[in-house]
């Protein structure tokens, strides 16, 4: 397994020609309230490539849960896909009916959240609930479904013989590997994760990401992963798109993220991060909140938070205030929705 | 206020006195567990010493369940200690019993809570949250309340104080209503406030305006800190003093930077080589896998030897002390020493 996992290493650290596994097109979800509307995802497009690590982030409120949640077609009412469409290999899947929504869901994507470790029954075995779980989806026999969720265990790193642990015998770790073990079990081409290791200890959160990384690298699936926490993201994902109120503001290979933020935005969310080595310097996070999403400000939805939207260059101003700014290209793979010139700092 | 606190100064402490905010000396909590004829002591807090001095921060880190909210709430009075000595102004408070004894205390020595969203009363304004402590301590004149409530708003950057007083805490998002927190622990010109993961509800966004906030009240009031947080990036940004915290025991204690760029303990280590840090290269080194070594449960020795790759035989049969092996800087580990 090493040898190999070495080999795919170098593989996955250059996706070339990398296919599209799942493509987002002008995604629009809104919460249909009686009085209003308020759209929590606006016009996002973002592709996912198979066996990358895509990372998407956000203040809370942004709509990067909402987007994978619309992604797993598991959106609850007053929310409902409005617009756009979401391609799985081609295959629409917004139009997908609910039976084939529920075979299409865990075979091919998977689902692990924050407090997932609290979601597996309490009454029942670990392995019970693989057993529940792989039955629902295919035909096969308790005793061959209990062995499959031991070598599931033991895939990321829990002793086979916990099979007959009840949950509370296991620490949140364990349970938070349980739970990716079952996102694992039907080899889905993607599991999202949305904040999957926030709950836990940092030396437990790196175990498990490096068993992510191992498990990404060995079986060849694609993740999304969410998080709030840059650092942690731009460690370990490929790709990063940033949200802000509902839309996309940057989008870039993770190194060029780190190195050089272009959105007002994104370098805010950069410098919220006070460093654990080098140099400390007083530093000033972002300013305000985000805005209503029912009543957002008109043109960049950023402008009364960015420090460039000043009202020094009118011309600039004008435009930030009014206009929408679109995401486009500034670099290969780097897409920025800015008013700013990044070439020369003025008004693009 | 001398006469009300319990009077059990111990005077061979008072050589720091001076210069210390609170003293704490062999603080132990010990927590009951079992049945009533088993009966088990879970060792949460076990002979914990440090000093808070004024102006500065200490930062108090350590995983979920190392007994570093233990520490918090043995400081403020909300648990009774099993045993040592907690020295304010000469005075230890740890036994202290009286109400008079214990709002004296307390108007001295405030807490912040991490959920801003628990810790305001949903059906009153801002306004009664901060002149209610004033109130209640005499702070000033009732006819002032009103306008050092003002004050105190415009202090935590609470602007404009007149509309945000008549606001109900479910009008403020999370970062205000932390420094309406902020605000009422002030309202009572405390020495010491104790704040224990005061920014871990917030949005990334807003947690460098809290911590920024700590920094200029420290500056201008002279407040003693103590800072109790699992997010040791955050502890580096804030802290002066930064003390390592492993199963209810400090394992690390000194200057920030000497703990945190040059860590001797191996949980201190490990716990650093696990935080997502992309400054230091994109894709980090893996960590070292887990001892996985069984302790009896009569173990005696260092608490982390079950997962410490660098243990010997000492480690389980003698538990280690903290020593002081560089100037300032203690470690409990008889493994490493001072390169």
């Amino acid at each position: 397994m090493n040898s190999v996992s070495v080999n795919e290493q170098t593989r996955a650290a250059q996706p070339v020609a990398a296919e599209p596994l799942v493509e987002i097109q002008d995604l629009v979800v809104e919460y249909v309230l009686p009085q209003r509307r308020v759209r929590a995802v606006d016009n996002v497009s973002l592709t996912i490539n198979a066996g990358e690590i895509i990372g998407l982030a956000g203040e809370s409120g942004c709509g990067k849960s909402t987007a994978a949640h619309a992604l797993l077609q598991i959106l609850r009412q007053p929310a409902e896909i409005t617009g756009g469409r979401i391609l799985f290999k081609g295959e629409d899947m917004v139009s997908m009916t609910p039976e084939e929504l529920r075979k299409f869901r865990w075979r091919h994507v998977s689902l692990v959240f924050q407090s997932a470790m609290d979601s597996l029954n309490p009454l029942l075995r670990v392995g019970d609930q693989f057993v529940d779980m792989l039955q629902a989806h295919e035909r096969v026999r308790k005793a061959d479904a209990l062995a499959r969720a031991g070598d599931l265990l033991d895939l990321v790193g829990i002793d086979k013989r916990r099979v007959s642990a009840y949950p509370h015998e296991l620490s949140g770790g364990m349970r938070q590997r349980v739970v990716i073990a079952m996102a694992l079990a039907l080899q889905p081409e993607l599991i999202v994760m949305d904040e999957p290791t926030t709950a836990l200890d940092v030396v437990v959160q790196r175990e498990i990401l490096q068993e992510i990384e191992e498990l990404k690298n060995e079986l060849g699936f694609a993740v999304l992963f969410i998080t709030h926490d840059m650092s942690l993201l731009v460690e370990i994902s490929d790709r990063i798109a940033i949200m802000y109120a509902g839309e996309i503001v940057e989008q870039a290979p993770a190194e060029t993220l780190f190195r050089q933020p272009k959105h007002p935005y994104t370098v805010g969310l950069m410098s919220s991060f006070p460093p654990l080595t080098g140099e400390i310097k007083r530093m000033s996070g972002i300013p305000g909140s985000p805005p209503d999403l029912g009543d957002p400000p008109s043109g960049c939805r950023f402008n009364p938070r960015c420090p460039h939207c000043t009202g020094e260059d009118q011309r600039l101003y004008q435009l930030q205030t009014t206009e929408r700014p679109v995401l486009r290209s500034i670099a290969p793979d780097h897409l920025v929705a800015c008013h700013l010139d990044f070439t020369t700092g003025g008004a693009a | 206020m001398s006469a009300v606190v319990d009077d059990q100064a111990d005077q061979e402490e008072r050589g720091s006195a001076d210069v210390a905010a609170l003293d704490v000396r062999g603080l132990t909590k010990h927590f009951s567990d079992g049945s009533l004829f088993r009966r088990q002591y879970i060792r949460a807090v076990d002979d914990v010493s440090f000093t808070l001095r004024p102006g500065t921060v200490t930062a108090l880190v350590g995983e979920s369940g190392s007994g570093k909210s233990t520490v918090a709430r043995l400081l403020s009075r909300l648990y009774k200690p099993t045993d040592g000595t907690i020295d304010f102004r000469g005075r230890d408070v740890s036994r202290a019993r009286s109400r008079r004894a214990l709002l004296s205390y307390r108007s001295e020595v405030q807490m912040i809570f991490q959920d801003p969203f628990g810790s305001l009363n949903p059906v009153k304004p801002i306004e009664h949250h901060l002149a209610r402590p004033l109130k209640i301590h005499g702070i000033v004149p009732r006819k002032q309340v009103h306008n050092r409530v003002i004050e105190l708003l415009n202090q935590v950057g609470l602007v404009p104080p007149e509309e945000v007083a008549a606001k109900f805490p479910h009008q403020l998002s999370g970062g205000q209503r932390q420094r309406v927190s902020i605000a009422r622990a002030l309202a009572v010109e405390p020495k010491v406030i104790l704040a224990d993961e005061p920014i871990s509800m917030l949005d990334v966004s807003i947690r460098l305006g809290i911590l920024n906030l700590m920094l200029d009240l420290k500056e201008q009031h002279d407040l003693a800190f103590l800072y109790v947080t699992h997010d040791i990036a955050s502890a580096r940004y804030v802290a002066d003093e930064v003390m390592v915290m492993y199963a209810g025991q400090i394992v690390e204690h000194g200057k920030t930077d000497d703990v945190l760029l040059h860590p001797l303990h191996p949980y201190t280590q490990l716990l650093l080589s696990a935080v997502p840090n992309p400054e230091a290269g994109l894709r980090q080194s893996k960590l070292p896998p887990r001892a996985n070594r069984n302790l009896a449960p009569s173990h005696v020795g260092c608490r982390f030897a079950d997962r410490c790759a660098l243990a010997i035989d000492t480690c389980l049969d003698t538990p280690p002390a903290l020593l002081e092996l560089r100037p300032n800087h203690f470690v409990r580990c008889p493994i490493v020493s001072p390169s």
